[in-house]
């Protein structure tokens, strides 16, 4: 049959076509620009003008930020050596570096304290961050603020020692006590520490050594990002408990409880933060003898926990309120008593569904600790308008001071959201 | 009969209040310490260097007051304020003075019972215009766009100078200084007004300072000065009479490099008297014999301290003007020394 075939037809193929190439416009980088950028005519034209953005806002920042200059006394000096360049002038970055961290009137032979406490704090978070870590890690973190008091704020150990004295005498005591009644170990635990605090009030000082091993630095000394960082995390890690226990507390069975609760947090929420912050710094100062003030550094943490505590409070109040009611009947259903269920039903699943709402609080609490400028205390915003600006060699400096403080809030805070990713699809057990 | 248990208690409150602001000089004694309210920081007022160190002119009067009372000029606890927080922390007893370039009215002195002890900076708002606009009065400015900062009293002065003068002008409201000096420099705006120290302080961060003059119409008053709470007037006589003796130095040519010399081989009687080799001035205001003397030293004159933090020398550029002595046609005019 073939043979007939072979003369009645023109051409035949015999072995197959060698694989050619994609056509250039399917394949690579091509493809991609045509799926991608130009797959219609709007999205071209969107392409182009994003392009031309792009060249726009580049185009004038590249040259300045690259001609920037960063050795220089002054603004004067700066703009002699640009010579009518364009160009930035970081220099006041790297003069005034200490400052920006620091404050301007923590000694400058100590800085070593505040860089050290901060290492020691990346060590401390690990493991309540990351609970992959072997557990043990978290003895240091018990310890943690203890040692970072000390080394900050300096003058005696004693009152670290003493102060971690108190929490571990409220342990002891609501360990003892917790098995009979949980009201009672808790204000058992409560008393008990006031007794060894105020124990510690009068021996402190009797032992109290003349020359402390660390030089005492008062908190009116501290400025600069490190105090941003320290009202950030102090906070913060102050209110989530709070917060759950003022969730808890407002939709609790006990009328009392429940309306202090309420009231606590409406209240508080009510108020803008910088309402509470006056308060703290002024008219405290009225109530107490001018010599007896508490400290303005825990004042301000009081407020700032309060306003977080308050919105954390509610943010929980979601992830208790999505909750199915059958949880909480299973968890009757097994017999556990109220803190048992909270802590192994209730709670692991509510917070889990809390955590954007959590992080969002976080993220703007850390970045409401520069409204604090505001009461004259120089973080780092306060530093750059009041001294540094104020100083007649960087009078006029805008854009690289407050540029540097945009960049050292965004590197935090986009660590936080990307932790709060992480920890969200690490903990996503139930759409496997 | 709670309400009188409440009004006991706030009288008992008051008492104890006004008792513990009667002394403020045993206070401040005791404490070793004086506390000064200044600004977180003003170019050329007050605001602390790279080392930390406060400088400036208004801490210049803290210092002195602190010389003059405590021996040391250094014995200052500086306690930066706001705009908003430097009243409470005044009357609060946080603070013993405040020199933070605050403009004496009847309303803060009276009503809020403060006591000014003088003024150390005569102010007044001004113009600033770039030099190729040539202008060179205020009065020329009909029909200018001018930039002013919204809600202050130098937006209440302006609409009054020009409605005097009866010539037109178009603001541009703006929020800050900062701001404001942008939208200039930018062109938005013919001219600026604001505090002519401040117009100053701002030209001199210009990229080309010379290309901008101040306008010498000086459209309201600005007086700026220390004060005290009211109520212990001892206290107030000391702030008072420190500033008083930096201007009268200055006038009578005591300055920190002779007064040493002066103290011991001067003829006349007043300085004698100041630097206390003659009778007994400083033994009334509660202090040593060498209370003038120590402040005078460790700061220099009124003079000094001007051209120091904010006069011509400086980036501030300031001239003396209405701040030179009565007898060089300025305002200075300190009480006799007797």
């Amino acid at each position: 049959m073939s043979d007939t075939h072979a003369q009645s037809v023109a051409f035949v193929r015999e072995s197959a076509i060698p694989q050619q190439p994609a056509p250039a416009s399917a394949v690579g980088p091509v493809k991609w620009l045509r799926e991608n950028l130009f797959a219609t005519v709007p999205n071209a034209v969107l392409t182009i003008f994003s392009l031309y953005v792009l060249y726009f806002v580049l185009s004038s920042t590249l040259p300045w930020i690259l001609n920037g200059v960063w050795d220089a006394n002054s603004l004067a000096e700066c703009r002699e050596i640009l010579q009518g360049t364009s160009g930035a002038c970081f220099a006041v970055l790297t003069e005034r570096w200490p400052q920006l961290i620091f404050g301007f009137k923590y000694p400058s032979t100590e800085y070593w304290r505040p860089a050290l406490a901060f290492a020691f704090m990346l060590l401390a978070i690990a493991p309540v961050l990351f609970f992959d870590l072997p557990r043990k890690l978290l003895v240091f973190t018990i310890l943690f603020p203890f040692v970072a008091y000390w080394l900050i704020w300096g003058g005696t150990i004693w009152i670290s020692i003493f102060a971690m004295a108190g929490f571990a005498a409220a342990y002891v005591v609501y360990s003892r006590l917790v098995g009979q009644n949980f009201a009672l170990g808790f204000f058992g635990g409560v008393a008990a520490a006031v007794i060894v605090w105020i124990i510690a009030s009068y021996v402190v000082p009797a032992i109290a050594p003349e020359q402390p091993l660390l030089e005492a630095v008062p908190s009116r000394d501290l400025g600069g990002y490190m105090l941003n960082m320290m009202l950030g995390i102090t906070c913060v890690s102050l209110s989530i408990p709070l917060g759950i226990a003022l969730a808890l507390g407002r939709q609790s069975s006990m009328p009392l409880i429940k309306w202090i609760c309420v009231v606590f947090i409406e209240f508080v929420r009510g108020v803008p933060l910088i309402t509470l912050l006056f308060v703290a710094s002024v008219m405290l100062a009225y109530f107490f003898p001018p010599e007896q003030t508490v400290d303005l550094f825990l004042r301000v943490v009081i407020m700032i926990t309060m306003f977080s505590a308050a919105y954390i409070a509610e943010v929980i109040r979601g992830g208790l309120a999505a909750l199915p009611k059958g949880q909480y009947e299973a968890a009757d259903s097994l017999g556990l008593d109220y803190a048992q269920a909270m802590r192994l039903i209730i709670l692991p699943q509510a917070l889990k569904i809390s955590i954007p709402g959590i992080v969002n609080v976080a993220v703007g609490l850390f970045k409401d600790t520069t409204l604090v400028s505001v009461i004259s205390m120089f973080d780092i915003i306060g530093m750059i308008r009041g001294p540094i600006l104020a100083s007649t060699d960087w009078n006029g400096v805008y854009w690289e001071l407050l540029g540097f403080a945009c960049l050292v809030f965004f590197v935090v805070c986009y660590s936080i959201s990307q932790y709060s990713q992480w920890l969200e699809r690490r903990l996503a057990t139930d759409h496997r | 009969m709670k309400k009188s248990i409440i009004l006991g208690a706030l009288t008992i409150a008051g008492l104890a209040a006004g008792a513990a602001a009667a002394g403020t000089l045993d206070d401040v004694k005791a404490r070793g310490k004086l506390n000064c309210g200044v600004t977180t920081g003003l170019a050329g007022f007050s605001a602390p260097n790279a080392d930390g160190e406060w400088n400036g002119f208004d801490v210049a009067i803290c210092r002195a007051v602190a010389a003059a009372v405590l021996g040391d000029s250094t014995a200052v606890e500086f306690v930066p304020t706001t705009g908003k927080t430097r009243f409470t922390a005044l009357a609060s007893g946080e603070i013993d003075l405040l020199a933070r370039n605050t403009t004496w009215t009847l309303q803060r002195d009276v009503d809020l019972k403060f006591d000014f002890v003088g003024v150390n900076y005569y102010d007044g708002q001004g113009f600033i215009a770039p030099k190729e606009l040539g202008v060179s009065s205020a009065k020329d400015l009909d029909g200018a766009t001018v930039c002013i900062q919204t809600g202050t009293t130098t937006e209440l002065n302006l609409a009054d100078f020009f409605r005097a003068n009866n010539i037109s002008y178009e603001p541009v409201p703006i929020e800050t200084n900062a701001e404001a000096i942008q939208q200039y420099l930018a062109g938005a705006c013919d001219v600026y007004t604001t505090d002519a120290s401040g117009l100053a302080s701002t030209r001199a961060t210009f990229e080309a300072p010379g290309d901008h003059a101040l306008l010498p119409e000086i459209i309201s008053k600005e007086p700026l000065g220390p004060l005290v709470r009211h109520g212990d007037n001892e206290w107030a006589d000391i702030a008072r009479w420190t500033l008083n003796a930096l201007i009268t130095a200055e006038e009578l040519g005591v300055s920190s490099a002779n007064v040493e010399e002066m103290a011991t081989s001067t003829t006349n009687p007043e300085v004698a008297r100041l630097l206390g080799t003659e009778g007994n001035l400083g033994e009334m205001l509660g202090l040593d014999a060498d209370w003038a003397k120590r402040a005078i030293q460790t700061q220099g004159n009124y003079g000094e301290i001007f051209a120091k933090n904010i006069g011509e020398e400086t980036p501030i550029g300031l001239a003396r003007g209405l701040n030179a002595q009565w007898t060089d046609g300025g305002l200075l005019y300190s009480p006799p020394f007797r």
